[in-house]
């Protein structure tokens, strides 16, 4: 499987992720030859086999929907990189 | 300063020593040797001394717990209230962890002391603790060598006798393989054993966390002491744990224990195969029987490991975006700049790899061809190692192909980094728990050996490990210097 530059660049933007463009070269290297080895995987028939999700075959626990956690905002908000009268800042998203 | 956990609990019992000597040891120890080796991202030397005296308090009121006084580390990537939890990331290097993981809680609840939190590679990503962004880790054996990874820190701390020892995490070995790189003890529970809470999550349907040290018989102490049900862990399992300590003196005399043919053929370092061979004898001396079995789909657990882990890392990093908590970037022009250059500045190398492998296989198109069929590839291969448990008690093989490689050597071929995982990853994708224990050395550099175990069988794997362990001495040996 190879992928181009452009392919790269798409993949980053879905992912959020920045890349500078002088490094796109050594990404479609890299990401290629992870997804030739991934390919291994067509090497065997699995069609009818039942997907695994997880390990133990266990679903999700449930509880009772009560609240269990108390407000800690000051606490929180103590990481943030931004912050302003209780709210997280971040740049005007609606014009 | 090359004493057990047992020995450390021992000297506190007859009163020996204070919990704040050996804290004081300890935290001199750390200052001396941690600058060559960098185990360590935070030492937390005020809480240490003080939960020390706190320990000492306990003892002398005759009200000491299971670990009380005993100076550990934590893997920087469990939470600690507080106390900087970094994940090794540029991203969270001023992230202080606003609550407890249940591990880190319930360690110190069995009254340890903490002394700090250990290097590792970045979120758990790497076979070699270089993709830290505090720098590498070196291997106390030989400082030239990569320690193993993620929780290189953990096993090269307790492999110096910085910490007697430590927790860690293993998502595809990053327990045991540092452990065996380092001639440490380690054990990877079941999935679901010990919780999640808290520890900062890579891949959540394959991690888990465990202990090093120096003998199987502390890893039973501090299994006991973290593992069990948690309910703010929705995957925790609510079996009750075994009681380990009690179960190591059993013996293994008829235990039937499995040597997969495909953990020995091609790829594996012929001197390392002897070593593990003669470990063997010594179990079969020990009234073992020892037969071949087969786990055919052994080669394909690289592949579907990493589309796996992969996927479930790009969905758990997206909460990373330098909006709430983390490094966010200078200046963003828009709330798309905002998230792309605050992720671009703040992960590494690696973990940009596996978020855009990870990406890409769960984009529209692409799920089924990646990740439904590494999903049904997971399930075969779990059948494989269910199949094998008909016949034998456990499983036994090495835990690396090759003994620790030099700093450097792989970082320009991330596949061929990916290789060293092929004898651990295959029990993350069935869940099962594993461990490595040290049996020896190649070019002067610890072999380690694996047991795999059925689910929830953890004491048969430390009774096995601890029976070994009394007949040896390799887990006793000090790298020089470091005596």
């Amino acid at each position: 499987m190879t992928l181009k530059s452009d392919d790269v660049r798409s993949i980053a933007h879905l992912a959020r992720l920045h890349i500078e463009e002088d490094a796109l070269d050594h990404y479609v290297d890299d990401l290629s030859s992870i997804l030739d080895l991934v390919d291994e995987m067509n090497r065997v028939d699995s069609s009818g086999v039942v997907p695994l999700a997880n390990p133990l075959d266990a679903s999700q626990r449930l509880r009772a929907d009560e609240v269990t956690e108390s407000d800690q905002r000051d606490k929180f908000q103590g990481n943030a990189p931004d912050v302003a009268d209780g709210y997280y800042r971040v740049p005007r998203v609606i014009e | 300063m090359t004493q057990t956990v047992t020995e450390i609990l021992r000297g506190l019992a007859q009163g020996e020593f204070s919990s704040h000597e050996i804290t004081q040891d300890y935290l001199a120890r750390i200052a001396r040797h941690n600058p060559e080796l960098n185990c360590f991202i935070s030492v937390t030397e005020d809480i240490a001394l003080k939960q020390a005296r706190a320990a000492d308090d306990r003892l002398a009121q005759g009200k000491a717990g299971l670990l009380t006084g005993v100076p550990l580390a934590h893997k920087d990537l469990f939470c600690t209230d507080g106390v900087r939890t970094s994940c090794a990331s540029r991203i969270l290097d001023k992230f202080i962890a606003p609550y407890d993981a249940t591990v880190v809680e319930r360690i110190r609840e069995a009254g340890a002391v903490m002394l700090g939190k250990t290097n590792m590679d970045e979120f758990a990503m790497g076979s070699s603790n270089e993709n830290s962004w505090y720098g590498n880790v070196a291997n106390p054996w030989n400082t030239a060598h990569v320690p193993g990874g993620s929780s290189g820190g953990s096993a090269a701390a307790v492999a110096a006798g910085l910490v007697p020892a430590a927790t860690g995490t293993d998502t595809g070995g990053s327990i045991r393989q540092p452990a065996a790189l380092c001639g440490v003890t380690g054990i990877k529970p079941t999935y679901g054993r010990v919780s999640r809470y808290g520890m900062v999550a890579f891949a959540s349907s394959l991690d888990q966390g465990g202990p090093f040290a120096r003998s199987a018989a502390d890893c039973a102490l501090l299994l006991q002491a973290i593992a069990g049900f948690d309910g703010r862990d929705s995957t925790s399992s609510e079996t009750a744990p075994d009681n380990y300590s009690a179960h190591l003196e059993q013996g293994i005399e008829g235990l039937k224990i499995g040597l997969p043919k495909e953990y020995f053929a091609e790829g594996l370092d012929s001197r390392l195969a002897r070593v593990i061979e003669t470990a063997i004898d010594e179990l079969r001396r020990l009234g073992a029987e020892i037969r071949e079995i087969s786990l055919p789909n052994t080669s394909l657990s690289i592949p579907t490991y990493y589309v796996i882990a992969m996927a479930e890392c790009s969905s758990n990093l997206s909460r990373m975006d330098g909006v709430r908590f983390g490094h966010r970037c200078e200046d963003p022009t828009d709330l798309e700049d905002l998230y792309k250059r605050s992720r671009g500045e703040g992960f590494g190398e690696e973990v940009k790899r596996r978020i855009l492998i990870g990406t890409y296989a769960l984009s529209a198109g692409y799920y089924d061809a990646y990740y439904l069929k590494a999903q049904q590839l997971r399930r075969m291969i779990k059948d494989d190692f269910q199949k094998a448990f008909d016949s034998v008690d456990l499983i036994l093989g090495p835990t690396t192909p090759e003994v620790a490689f030099k700093i450097g050597a792989k970082t320009d071929d991330p596949v061929s980094m990916y290789l060293q995982d092929i004898y651990t990853i295959s029990l993350n994708l069935a869940g099962l728990p594993g461990m490595s224990l040290p049996v020896g050395f190649v070019d002067g550099l610890p072999v380690g050996m694996q047991l795999i175990g059925n689910y929830f069988d953890e004491a048969r794997l430390l009774q096995v490990a601890h029976r070994y362990q009394q007949v040896s001495e390799w887990h006793l040996q000090s790298p020089e210097g470091f005596a």
